[in-house]
């Protein structure tokens, strides 16, 4: 409780004066644009397949990513804190780059490896079945 | 921008606060890396999955639906609204961390509350499309859903869904609780007596946090 009382002080007079309104709504703004954009792309990729789907998938990523930014550094007031401090929460979260690459390519080579290998599976896979609008009742969790 | 410190002054000889934000804000963003850590693994997991699988359901063909409409097709439109209203519920907790700044405890009241609100209303929504997909049949371990192409799907889809939107809907309710309890303290006037509203910071890392992940969220199960 010590700590608190002695660093309070300090770090509200230093927050009052970045803390603007209009900065919170510009951001507000910049996230709705943003959200809207993809809405209408997603949209627009469902009636007319415009373009191909990764690099619709790419510009899908990038938006995200600047939206995570805005929240973060903005919403979250991260980008105002002390460089320091900052880096020690944005140089962990770079183990997501390995993460994220290392984990989704060993999806597509296991997806290719069963292609290959599993024939039978590969052909099932490719089989177009019956649509069904709903499963039948009795199927349905909690009626059984 | 960040802020620049100050050269040759002891930071890290005690007395002093190095990263000039008070202890619990420091290890509340300690947790919330933790916690997207948490997060990463499962969307991460749902990547590799989709990624091993030769197709996928279309997102625009399973969340098509908006309430009171009936059957009318409006892709994605629903989920829409729900990311509006959390990036809105997400400003008016801003305005509450401010109001506190300026030791305004009428103001951080009417923000919290209406913070409270977005949340339920986003608790709400969820409850709204769960049990819609429930009613057309899907659910853990059952997916009544073809694939894009119009081969079987496998029940990974609707697995994958409702385990990560319900980890998720599970942390915007912690965080309503949270809020609630902030408008209680608030009202109690417990932060006056301490003479600082830092506690709403915190509580507002959470939440701005629970904004964050379903950014990713939704581009991960409604856009990709």
């Amino acid at each position: 409780m010590d700590s608190v009382a002695t660093t309070a002080p300090q770090t509200q007079h230093n927050d009052k004066h970045s803390f603007d309104t209009r900065i919170i709504w510009r951001t507000f703004w910049i996230l709705t644009a943003i959200t809207i954009f993809e809405l209408g792309v997603a949209i627009l990729y469902y009636e007319t397949d415009f373009l191909p789907k990764h690099i619709l998938n790419g510009v899908f990523l990038i938006m995200t990513l600047a939206k995570a930014f805005f929240i973060i550094a903005e919403f979250m007031h991260l980008g105002h804190e002390i460089k320091n401090m900052v880096m020690t929460v944005a140089v962990p979260c770079l183990l997501f780059v390995w993460f994220v690459i290392a984990f989704v390519s060993d999806g597509a080579s296991f997806r290719h490896l069963r292609n290959r290998y599993d024939r039978y599976e590969y052909e099932q896979s490719k089989t177009p079945v019956q649509k069904t609008e709903h499963h039948p009742e009795a199927k349905k969790p909690g009626v059984e | 921008m960040a802020q620049a410190v100050p050269a040759g002054q002891k930071w890290w000889s005690g007395g002093k606060s190095p990263f000039h934000v008070e202890y619990g804000k420091l290890m509340m963003w300690y947790f919330l890396m933790s916690d997207a850590f948490t997060f990463g693994a499962l969307l991460i997991a749902y990547g590799t999955v989709r990624m091993s699988s030769n197709s996928w359901p279309n997102p625009n063909e399973v969340f098509k639906t908006f309430p009171i409409i009936g059957e009318m097709p409006v892709p994605l439109a629903f989920v829409s609204l729900m990311t509006f209203i959390l990036i809105m519920s997400s400003v008016t907790m801003v305005m509450a961390v401010g109001a506190g700044h300026n030791g305004d405890r009428k103001s951080v009241m009417k923000w919290l509350f209406l913070t409270i609100i977005g949340g339920l209303a986003f608790l709400g929504c969820q409850a709204w499309e769960w049990t819609h997909l429930h009613s057309e049949g899907a659910w853990w371990g059952r997916n009544p859903f073809m694939n894009i192409d119009g081969t079987q799907s496998t029940t990974n889809f609707t697995n994958f869904f409702f385990t990560i939107t319900g980890f998720h809907g599970f942390h915007v309710f912690s965080g309503v609780i949270v809020n609630t309890i902030m408008l209680i303290m608030t009202w109690r006037g417990v932060f006056d007596r301490k003479g600082h509203y830092l506690m709403i910071e915190k509580a507002g890392l959470y939440w701005h946090f629970v904004d964050l992940v379903w950014v990713f969220v939704f581009t991960c199960f409604y856009l990709l």
